[in-house]
């Protein structure tokens, strides 16, 4: 009788997390709104502390959320079929922040097959050039704006390459820490997933390096024109993405070490090593695209 | 013993499962798809009078040519806010509202597929339109740029109240990303044994084929105005064109997004039409695989026509071809549902209820604001509609005759079902000729007076426009007024007057809705039927 019960779709009757979880965004936008506009116009405000306060709920709220859910599924709560849902869910969930890159990724190949060099006077444009930037020429990497504005491109290889070959290694022992933990073998697992979470570590810390040294030496900055603003909002919001998955993949580490997953009821586990493969897709396209091409 | 123990706790569960708890924690807390529904149908409502007060203040100041009432800083945050209020705090959450109603009830499933998730996307959307709405009494005054933020307009020459309406934007987008997540999951998931993709009502049709719209452009319009953000405050250059950017990429972009979003506020519409013309005219609706097809179509084809919305922006001859032959191509499947709509009506036992005659209201005004997209599909003569009023009359006939009014048809058709009441039948016959006759006196003018010359977006014009703007305005006041009266029938429908409703409400309904009791209880189906 109970097990049928169990079987039923199962539905929370009520949780104080979501509202906290509105709290903290509603801390998040304000904060972040406020604090941008004091950070460029040089003003004191509350706006930086209105923004850690909102990730702190944000945290506290993902914690008790995501304990609640532990705790209900770890007392066998959840059926197939909600499993599904939460699949289901995490897959269209990675198909919307492939639409978020893909804007970016529009932008890059708009300013560079057409904004540039119309710029420069291709086609029909010649008036444009003539009368706004007779000087400028078009090129890609775009290393001197119609403003004027002068920086260097980067280079493929050195940092870039290894930090290809870093990611797709993790990707690789990402997968075999699934397989592992399909076949109950824990040790691999741990071990698959340790290693799959350092190279990632060791990806960040390479290219805050490689940022450095932007900056630094460069003079490729988030001001450098469009080829600047395309490389850092790429490639930064891919890292961000980088340290997401990494730190999920690490919380399920953690998970691991606790004794939780079993080799056929594992989402959290599934949901981070997909995400993790996707940050990995994203960043072959952008080798390829910002880096090679 | 603790098999024993762990089944009664389980009962005991399942007991507090069907009360809600009372109070404000209810609402606060709420993990079910009626209550969820119930909070986005209200919001949406309060954020249509907000809207619609800042489109009176719009329609005071229009009311003679010369600047009287307002600043035109004023004005411009009005016709900014009042775009933004209406599609994103009005239109868009009815229609998740009424998807978080309908879509478990016609579909059989116990709830939406992430409850939690739901409540959460629902909650995001006051918080987000509070800090847009505070951003107007900004220093500097809330965003002025139109609700398209075109750049530099958004970039170079706004205030510092942008920052927060980008991130109220960014806000805006998790919810309705959740919110279409949540919709497309429960509709995949969730529906009951038997309930096959072509036995699904059109409804959930039109619903699905939204919320997979939604996912794919709402992270678009995140993207846009991260691009803005930065633009404006962190000197990147992606529409300054000294940086080798391009104002017109801003366009690109935003319609990107901005084009599937017209869909996203008609094509459930589409669905609720077809749900309610079968019912009144006593038949089938007529090419019912015809309109899933077409559905589909238009969503496709939504992704390939940004650019009709740029047509003066200098593009190659060769691309305003393209995006004009693409855009008329979609009058193809929605003249298919047009066509269908009156086929199903055809030699059918009419009745003239109320959700029918805003059905009615809907198939004709909708189509004239369809025939005009048309016209302004033409690239040629789209040079001289271009930003004019006739544009301003084209999306509010699609958005207000046709979104609007569909989700009021909704409303009065499925709100005894949600009460057990029938509402009081005279206040919303008053409700639609009044709103039927204004809407028409508002918006049908300002298409002579946009093909005379009148351009959008101005807080003053040439003395010539002045009779035509003195009726609109007219028009606009009383239709305005008209929806206290719907506000009125409302109220009095949530406090439970009125006659009690069978469960099936309307004599030819049909569908797993309307064989639940009316008021739907609190938990439906909470074991799947079986559908035949």
């Amino acid at each position: 009788m109970a097990q049928q019960e169990y079987e039923k779709y199962y539905v929370p009757d009520s949780s104080p997390w979501p509202i906290v979880g509105a709290v903290a965004l509603f801390l998040i936008a304000v904060g972040a709104g406020n604090f941008v506009i004091e950070q460029t116009k040089g003003t004191s405000g509350y706006g930086g502390y209105i923004l850690i306060a909102g990730f702190a709920t944000l945290i506290f709220m993902l914690f008790g959320w995501f304990r609640n859910q532990i705790h209900e599924s770890m007392t066998g709560l959840y059926s197939a079929q909600l499993g599904r849902s939460y699949r289901q869910g995490m897959a269209w969930f990675i198909f919307s922040e492939v639409m978020f890159f893909g804007a970016f990724f529009g932008a890059l190949f708009y300013a560079r097959m057409i904004a540039i060099p119309w710029l420069g006077g291709s086609g029909n444009n010649g008036a444009t050039n003539e009368v706004l930037w007779p000087t400028f020429q078009a090129m890609w990497p775009l290393i001197e704006t119609p403003g004027g504005t002068k920086t260097e491109a980067m280079g493929w290889y050195g940092l870039p390459l290894i930090n290809t070959v870093i990611l797709l290694i993790s990707s690789v022992t990402c997968h075999f820490a699934h397989v592992a933990l399909e076949e109950n073998k824990r040790g691999r697992l741990k071990l698959m997933l340790g290693i799959t979470v350092l190279l990632g570590a060791i990806f960040m810390s390479l290219q805050v390096e490689e940022y450095i040294h932007a900056y630094q030496e460069m003079g490729l900055t988030l001001q450098s024109g469009v080829y600047g603003n395309t490389f850092f909002l790429l490639t930064g919001f891919h890292g961000l993405h980088v340290t997401l998955g990494a730190i999920i993949l690490f919380i399920m580490l953690l998970r691991i070490f606790k004794g939780h997953f079993t080799p056929d009821d594992h989402f959290a586990f599934q949901a981070g090593s997909w995400y993790w493969h996707f940050v990995d897709v994203v960043w072959v396209m952008l080798f390829f695209f910002v880096y090679i091409l | 013993m603790s098999t024993v123990t762990e089944t009664l706790h389980h009962d005991d569960d399942h007991h507090e499962h069907h009360a809600p708890p009372a109070g404000i924690k209810r609402w606060l807390y709420t993990t079910n798809h009626k209550d969820i529904g119930t909070l986005y149908l209200w919001f949406a409502f309060i954020m249509f009078l907000t809207g619609g007060a800042m489109a009176m203040v719009i329609r005071a100041e229009l009311f003679q040519p010369g600047l009287q009432i307002v600043e035109p800083h004023f004005f411009n945050q009005m016709t900014t806010v009042h775009g933004l209020i209406m599609v994103f705090g009005a239109v868009m959450p009815a229609f998740t509202g009424l998807a978080n109603w309908l879509v478990p009830m016609m579909i059989g499933a116990p709830d939406m597929a992430l409850p939690r998730m739901n409540n959460w996307s629902f909650w995001i959307l006051p918080f987000a339109f509070l800090i847009l709405l505070s951003s107007l009494f900004m220093e500097g005054g809330g965003p002025a740029f139109g609700w398209t933020f075109y750049a530099p307009l958004s970039t170079t020459y706004s205030g510092d109240s942008t920052a927060l309406f980008v991130f109220s934007v960014h806000i805006m987008g998790i919810s309705s990303i959740m919110g279409a997540i949540n919709v497309i999951v429960t509709i995949f998931n969730m529906r009951a044994p038997g309930m096959t993709w072509m036995k699904m009502p059109l409804f959930v049709w039109t619903w699905l084929i939204t919320a997979f719209l939604l996912i794919a452009v709402m992270p678009v319009l995140a993207g846009a105005v991260t691009m803005v953000l930065t633009d404006k405050f962190f000197g990147t250059s992606f529409f300054d064109a000294a940086g080798g950017g391009d104002p017109v990429m801003f366009q690109h972009i935003f319609w990107f997004f901005g084009h599937p979003e017209v869909y996203i506020m008609i094509l459930p519409a589409f669905g609720i039409i077809s749900q309610i013309v079968p019912t009144f005219a006593r038949k089938r609706l007529f090419g019912y695989a015809s309109m899933v097809y077409a559905t589909a179509s238009i969503a496709l084809l939504s992704f390939i026509v940004w650019a009709h919305h740029m047509f003066t922006t200098g593009m190659p001859v060769f691309a305003e071809m393209f995006f004009m032959l693409a855009t008329m191509l979609i009058s193809v499947p929605t003249g298919v549902k047009v066509f269908n709509w009156v086929a199903t009506m055809w030699r059918g036992s009419l009745s003239f209820e109320v959700p029918m005659l805003f059905a009615l209201a809907f198939i004709v005004l909708f189509t004239i604001g369809g025939l005009s997209g048309l016209m302004l599909a033409i690239t040629p003569v789209d040079f001289q509609y271009h930003d004019t009023y006739f544009v301003v009359a084209h999306f509010h006939y699609v958005l207000v005759t046709g979104a609007i009014f569909s989700i009021m048809a909704a409303v009065y058709y499925w709100l005894p079902k949600w009460t057990g009441k029938m509402f009081d039948i005279t206040l919303a016959k008053w409700h639609f000729w009044c709103s039927l006759v204004s809407v028409n006196v508002l918006f049908f003018p300002m298409h002579f007076v946009g093909l005379a010359g009148m351009p959008r977006r101005i807080p003053d014009y040439a003395l010539q426009f002045a009779d035509f703007n003195k009726w609109i305005s007219l028009g606009g006041f009383a239709f305005g007024l008209s929806q206290l009266i719907f506000l009125a029938l409302l109220i009095k429908a949530c406090r439970k007057k009125g006659e009690p409703v069978s469960d099936q409400v309307w004599e030819g309904a049909e569908g797993l809705e309307w064989e639940i009791p009316s008021p739907a209880p609190y938990h439906t189906f909470e074991t799947p039927p079986v559908i035949k």
